[in-house]
């Protein structure tokens, strides 16, 4: 067995055994999950109910206002103003609806008032000036003699009919599904360089604090260490994705076959006919998105998510390494590792931010050549379709970076494994590569 | 060939800082070569490039025959000075681990630490982190760590710090042994009382540069003063004391003794051993006479602080 593997098979062991490893790798699923559970129980937790006080003069508008969950309106119109003034302060009720009678003149509009301690949310306002204006523009209709029929006939409602280039059908929310694809993604890649990173440093800085180091470079040459450190870690990291996928698809597979029978359970309670016509609607559109989701360049985003994290891993993982050696603890690390995260960020940002806009405009085409970011930028943009050559150049480039980093990493490592004592420079690391 | 390793006129700088400046040694086959100087001569520095954790700027190493190759790894046993183990591994996958390192089959490697656990008593210790070890214990897994692979030659630095005294004698004996089936042994260290005892061959190495090398006896010869520590009871001490004025340097000196005599450290000179015997008998009962031989240390401060 050549030394590389051995030392590969030692730091998979290392890291696979540890114990962190494994609670990591088990609990972490479980804490998403009952997080997400626990927000979703949150949302769907009733708010209290409010209770608006609605004094309408004339009565005209009162029976328009219907309660709903979150409110509920009360007919106030026979009680004093200035006594349901006071009540709003002693905050008897959420707030006070105050609507003059009409008497015709221009000014009556803007002398209705919404009087409450809180600031209402905009869309309780805007319901509530659609409720005014609904019935009023009724009102203004039968008034100037026109035929309501004729113009409800007339409204015309317009929903763009999207379609590619090629004749496919497209749907509208598409881009959202894709940018969640490509951010997921992109976002993982991150998230493994960060934590896998973190942990090739920890395991260079452990060789140097426990001082082995010394009697292991004298039978291995320190790039084969540190190569196989790398590689090592990286293994691990692929081991707990893969047991991370598979543990989704089965929770997948239990979640689809559970809610499968409760389904088939409540539509006997209901309504048959409704619920024929909702699963119809349904299906045609759901079918529409999975047939999208089919259409996506599957195959890429996979083979490209392989390439990208191996190569944005490597990359970063040789900047894990150098700085590891470097350093005597971790603490001293901190100053050298925000330079490396910060392109990390910039990555993300500019796939949220950048790419869901404009997915092949110049800054998201930039950031995707541009290695540091190539790995997260690219890999969100992939969903959206990447000419190939644009994907390759990325690629190529991103690969030519990592040989030239892990050889000047390399060089700091070489060093830096055997200084003991004092904290290096930006300058001092950058004379040890003359070394 | 009659030497274990060559290193001509080896140079190796960092920075601006010369930490070898042009060092010639030869180490002969089978011997105990003790590697001397003070801390940052170079003698890290110089096993380094041994060890070909680093290369030097210039000039050769030549290991038992052969310029230095990747191949000669498996030949040398390296015990730094900066030594450990990692801390959570086991006892037993730790060393099948270093020692496949070293280029040793996994069976060859469990054979080998069978026969080392057994023989250094440890065998209990196989399941057990390092972590659970007291600090001489994991010092005796590093040895045994160092000569698993039956390195031909073997490099300790600094061999006995961390050791109490029994497992400091236990491993010291231990080396004998090993350099009695014919390993050879650089010992680097400032300690001289166990270059004395140990070595037959000596380095000194200073600011860089090699300033002594060879045989121990010779060396020491090369530093004898001809110096002789005399005990002489004598009625006439102050007629002694004139004659031997005449002819020798005298200083006083003290050793253990039973009896109340003259105690001197005579410089001869030119003179011989025996000259001196006849007026030191003329005038007494001799009861002490032994030639100041320099000891290592002596060599070492007087080399040391000439420079």
């Amino acid at each position: 067995m050549s030394k590389t593997t051995l030392i590969i098979k030692r730091e998979f062991f290392a890291k696979v055994r540890n114990k962190s490893f494994i609670v990591m790798t088990f609990l972490s699923p479980l804490l998403f999950v009952g997080i997400a559970v626990f927000v979703g129980y949150l949302s769907t937790m009733k708010a209290e109910k409010k209770t608006i006080a609605v004094h309408d003069e004339s009565g005209f508008f009162f029976n328009e206002f219907k309660n709903t969950d979150e409110y509920h309106y009360l007919d106030a119109s026979k009680i004093d103003l200035s006594v349901l003034k006071d009540s709003i302060i002693k905050e008897s009720y959420e707030g006070l609806l105050a609507i003059p009678k009409n008497d015709g003149s221009e000014k009556w509009q803007s002398k209705i008032e919404y009087i409450s301690n809180d600031s209402p949310s905009v869309t309780f306002i805007e319901d509530i000036e659609d409720i005014i204006n609904q019935k009023l523009t009724a009102q203004n209709y039968i008034q100037n003699h026109l035929d309501t029929l004729a113009i409800t006939k007339s409204k015309s409602d317009v929903s763009i009919h999207l379609q590619k280039a090629t004749g496919e059908e497209a749907l509208k929310g598409l881009n959202e599904i894709k940018i969640a694809i490509g951010g997921a993604f992109g976002y993982l890649i991150m998230m493994f360089i960060v934590i896998y990173g973190n942990m090739v440093m920890r395991s260079v800085i452990e060789e140097k604090v426990s001082r082995i180091i010394e009697v292991i470079i004298s039978s291995v040459k320190p790039f084969q260490l540190m190569m196989g450190k790398i590689i090592g870690t990286s293994l691990a990291g692929i081991l707990q994705f893969l047991i991370w996928a598979f543990l989704g698809i089965t929770a997948m597979f239990i979640l689809s076959s559970v809610f499968g029978v409760q389904m088939g359970s409540t539509s006997g309670v209901q309504s048959q006919q409704a619920i024929e016509v909702a699963k119809d609607t349904m299906n045609s559109n759901m079918q529409m998105y999975i047939k999208e989701l089919w259409n996506l360049p599957i195959a890429t985003i996979i083979i490209s998510f392989i390439i990208y994290f191996i190569g944005g891993y490597f990359l970063y993982s040789s900047f894990y390494a150098a700085i590891g050696a470097a350093v005597d603890n971790e603490t001293d690390s901190q100053q050298f590792l925000l330079p490396i995260i910060m392109p990390l960020i910039l990555g993300v940002y500019i796939g949220f931010f950048t790419v869901i806009n404009n997915p092949h405009g110049t800054i998201a085409t930039v950031f995707s050549m541009i290695p540091l970011t190539s790995p997260i930028v690219m890999l969100m943009r992939i969903p959206f379709g990447v000419p190939a050559w644009q994907i390759i150049v990325s690629m190529i480039l991103l690969f030519a970076t990592f040989f030239l980093v892990v050889w000047f990493a390399s060089k700091i490592y070489r060093v830096g494994i055997l200084m003991y004592g004092k904290k290096p420079t930006w300058k001092e690391m950058i004379k040890w590569m003359k070394y | 060939m009659n030497n274990i390793l060559e290193v001509n006129q080896v140079v190796k700088q960092y920075g601006d800082y010369t930490a070898l400046n042009h060092v010639s040694l030869s180490v002969p086959k089978g011997s105990i070569y003790g590697l001397l100087g003070p801390n940052g001569a170079g003698k890290t520095s110089l096993i380094r490039i041994i060890n070909q954790i680093t290369m030097p700027d210039s000039g050769e190493v030549i290991l038992d025959g052969e310029k230095l190759n990747p191949t000669h790894i498996q030949m040398i046993g390296y015990m730094p000075e900066e030594r450990g183990l990692y801390k959570t591994m086991k006892v037993g996958e730790q060393c099948l681990y270093l020692a496949q390192l070293k280029g040793l089959s996994k069976q060859e490697a469990k054979n080998q630490l069978k026969y080392w656990f057994e023989k250094l008593e440890i065998e209990g210790w196989w399941n057990k982190k390092i972590q659970e070890l007291s600090k001489g214990m994991a010092q005796k897994v590093q040895f045994i760590v160092t000569v698993l692979h039956k390195p031909k030659l073997l490099i300790l630095d600094e061999p006995f710090s961390g050791f109490d005294p029994v497992n400091a004698n236990l491993i010291k004996d231990e080396i004998m042994e090993l350099n009695k089936q014919g390993t050879s042994i650089i010992f680097s260290t400032h300690r001289m009382e166990s270059v004395e005892e140990m070595c037959d061959y000596i380095a000194l190495i200073h600011k860089s540069n090699k300033l002594i090398e060879g045989k121990l006896t010779d060396v020491k010869k090369q530093y004898r003063t001809n110096t002789y520590e005399v005990g002489v009871l004598s009625s006439n001490v102050e007629g002694l004391m004139y004659d031997l004025t005449q002819k020798f340097t005298l200083s006083q000196t003290d050793f253990k003794s039973l009896n109340d005599e003259l105690k001197l450290d005579i410089n001869l000179g030119d003179a011989t051993p025996n000259e001196l015997l006849n007026v030191l008998t003329q005038r007494g009962q001799v009861t002490h006479f032994v030639e100041k031989i320099p000891s290592v240390n002596d060599i070492f401060i007087k080399t040391v602080s000439e420079k």
